[in-house]
């Protein structure tokens, strides 16, 4: 079964609507043609009301549809092939993120991106995209790969945040975040990050660093999930879409607030309506800054990125 | 049968009589209850004298023990918060910033100093978990970031001690972007091999932990202290199980391989002045 938010129901109401006058006039043999014409006409009408007035938590919403094109549908739909490589060298393979060489129009590139799987049992072995430690420096890894062979980097940003568990305390969660952070924003090749579904906080920018970040237009990027905002600040789980709102986490405020480089359109309603449609424009905008990137040398290709990320913050000179 | 007899009935000392003890003077270890007078306080450097307790301290108490004679020149004293966001949960963000300075009297949850230790020249950052749990915001990551350039430019090595609850939600993704601000201004420094030393009190966890604490290129840390990404309870609720005795104490930490020493506070001074004369 399809899965419809409630903000959706005024177009499921019309679809219902459409399918009995198609109907009645499949049985009846009476010409409803135009009552056929008025109501595509509304559906579509309600259509661009409905997806383009989203709220924060209506886009949370939309970037957990289980049907959103994941990591690697992507890979799959833009790469011309692709070799998954695996492991951090040290303690194990991360399933919650994946990673290898690929081509993409002829481009050869690292692709790196969290996978938190489609259905419960793949849900459980790519541990719902929650990363330990050792994907964050398996990412390392392949992104000094990457840096070695002067290929660039893309990685593909979709997590609920590193997982908080004990062997991920003990195997140093926040250094491997940490070291991330640090390498990327001096890596010697170009890196473009996408958000393709949700980002969270430190899970998300362990892999986040670029000199070009980008959201789906229907995702959210935070410091922390409006869930987890509201039982902190709220003391209970019941403020979700207010934290939401106050969060500012939607493409369009990161956006107007300067902490992303740009917004990605999706397809109206959502990335998983056409994932074709998705993936390619993806492709055109990687294959577009990979090669503006190129033109630019390593030194100012490091300083910019770390230029950015530094005019990053609001503070107020007493 | 009663075991003690009341000779008198009711408390009757006279309200003239009773013998109050001034505020400030002592506080109780929170660790073996013991009572700590404020002079023995400041005289072993704000730790127990009955257990060893390190108490939480903040930026002024830290400045005090470590910078020479308690001389140093404050850096950027004058940075406050913005309000990017509007933010507002169950009290605005601006208000809760007015309240905080009235309490604290900080104008943030850090504050940077140029000093020397033990006469080597130093710049130090040291977070006040007093300021909104300590966490981490625009001001937080300005200043770091712009104590490390001052520290580009004069040649000088960097301690930054922490002491946080992580990120500051009310200003979200703003303050999501600190830890890449600073982890990038910490590969500058680490590029111009000037010695930074992350320096971890307790308590440390969240984005602070993902970010400047663990990238020291020595991590150093206070006994018992509390260390770790994500919160004890948030990896209680997630893994629905008890967790072990001592998991995310300091030594926990040094025990799996991310601290190079844990060390009592009265003997810190001295061993960060050492390693600052090693490496220089």
């Amino acid at each position: 079964m399809e899965t419809t938010f409630d903000f959706e129901k005024p177009i499921e109401d019309l679809l219902v609507q459409l399918e009995k006058v198609k109907q009645v006039a499949e049985k009846t043999k009476v010409d409803m043609s135009a009552t056929v014409r008025e109501l595509e006409a509304e559906l579509e009408k309600t259509r661009n009301k409905v997806y383009t007035n989203l709220t924060g938590w209506q886009n949370v919403q939309m970037s957990r549809h289980p049907d959103r094109p994941q990591t690697l549908d992507y890979i799959s739909l833009i790469c011309e092939d692709f070799i998954e490589l695996h492991g951090d060298r040290t303690v194990k393979d991360d399933k919650a993120i994946i990673g290898g060489f690929a081509t993409i129009g002829g481009v050869s590139v690292m692709v790196i991106g969290h996978q938190k799987g489609k259905n419960t049992k793949e849900r459980q072995f790519r541990n719902f995209g929650m990363a330990n430690p050792e994907g964050y420096r398996k990412a390392l890894r392949l992104m000094k790969l990457a840096e070695k062979f002067n290929k660039p980097v893309v990685t593909f940003i979709d997590t609920m945040g590193a997982y908080p568990g004990i062997e991920a305390e003990e195997r140093g969660q926040g250094e491997a975040i940490a070291r991330n952070l640090l390498e990327m924003s001096v890596l010697e090749v170009p890196i473009i990050c996408v958000i393709i579904g949700e980002g969270a906080s430190g899970g998300a920018l362990g892999i986040g660093i670029g000199d070009k970040v980008y959201m789906l237009e229907h995702t959210w990027y935070s410091v922390i999930s409006p869930e987890s905002c509201s039982s902190i600040l709220w003391r209970s789980w019941d403020y979700k879409e207010k934290a939401a709102e106050c969060l500012k986490l939607t493409s369009e405020n990161m956006f107007a607030n300067g902490l992303i480089d740009g917004i990605i359109r999706e397809p109206l309603g959502g990335a998983h309506q056409n994932p074709e449609e998705t993936a390619n424009t993806i492709k055109n905008q990687l294959l577009e800054d990979i090669a503006a990137l190129r033109l630019k040398t390593t030194e100012s290709l490091i300083a910019e990125r770390i230029d950015k990320f530094c005019k990053m913050g609001v503070v107020v000179e007493g | 049968m009663a075991w003690f007899k009341r000779s008198k009935i009711g408390i009757n000392t006279a309200t003239e009589n009773k013998k109050e003890a001034p505020d400030g003077l002592w506080k109780k270890c929170p660790s073996c209850k013991k009572p700590l007078l404020n002079s023995e306080q400041i005289e072993n450097q704000y730790v127990c004298q009955y257990c060893n307790y390190h108490l939480r301290i903040g930026s002024a108490e830290y400045f005090s023990i470590l910078f020479d004679n308690n001389s140093f020149k404050e850096l950027f004293p004058n940075l406050t918060s913005g309000d990017p966001l509007n933010f507002e949960d169950t009290k605005k963000y601006t208000d809760r910033l007015e309240e905080s300075y009235l309490k604290t009297g900080l104008k943030d949850a850090i504050r940077c100093g140029y000093g020397k230790i033990q006469g080597e020249d130093i710049v130090i950052a040291c977070m006040d978990f007093a300021f909104i749990g300590g966490s981490m915001g625009s001001v937080v990551g300005e200043k770091i970031a712009r104590s490390i350039d001052y520290c580009l430019e004069h040649k000088l090595p960097f301690l930054l001690i922490s002491k946080s609850g992580g990120a500051r939600m009310m200003e979200a993704a703003f303050s999501l972007m600190q830890m890449a601000k600073t982890s990038a201004k910490l590969a500058l420094l680490s590029k111009a091999k000037i010695p930074y030393i992350s320096y971890l009190t307790d308590p440390t966890t969240g984005g602070v932990t993902a970010s400047y604490a663990m990238l020291g290129d020595i991590n150093i840390s206070e006994p018992g202290a509390l260390i770790g990404f994500a919160g004890p309870r948030v990896i209680k609720e997630t893994i629905k199980k008890d967790l072990p005795k001592g998991f995310q104490t300091a030594e926990f930490v040094l025990e799996h391989g991310f601290l190079d020493f844990i060390e009592d506070r009265r003997n810190m001074k001295n061993k960060i002045a050492s390693f600052i004369r090693i490496v220089k």
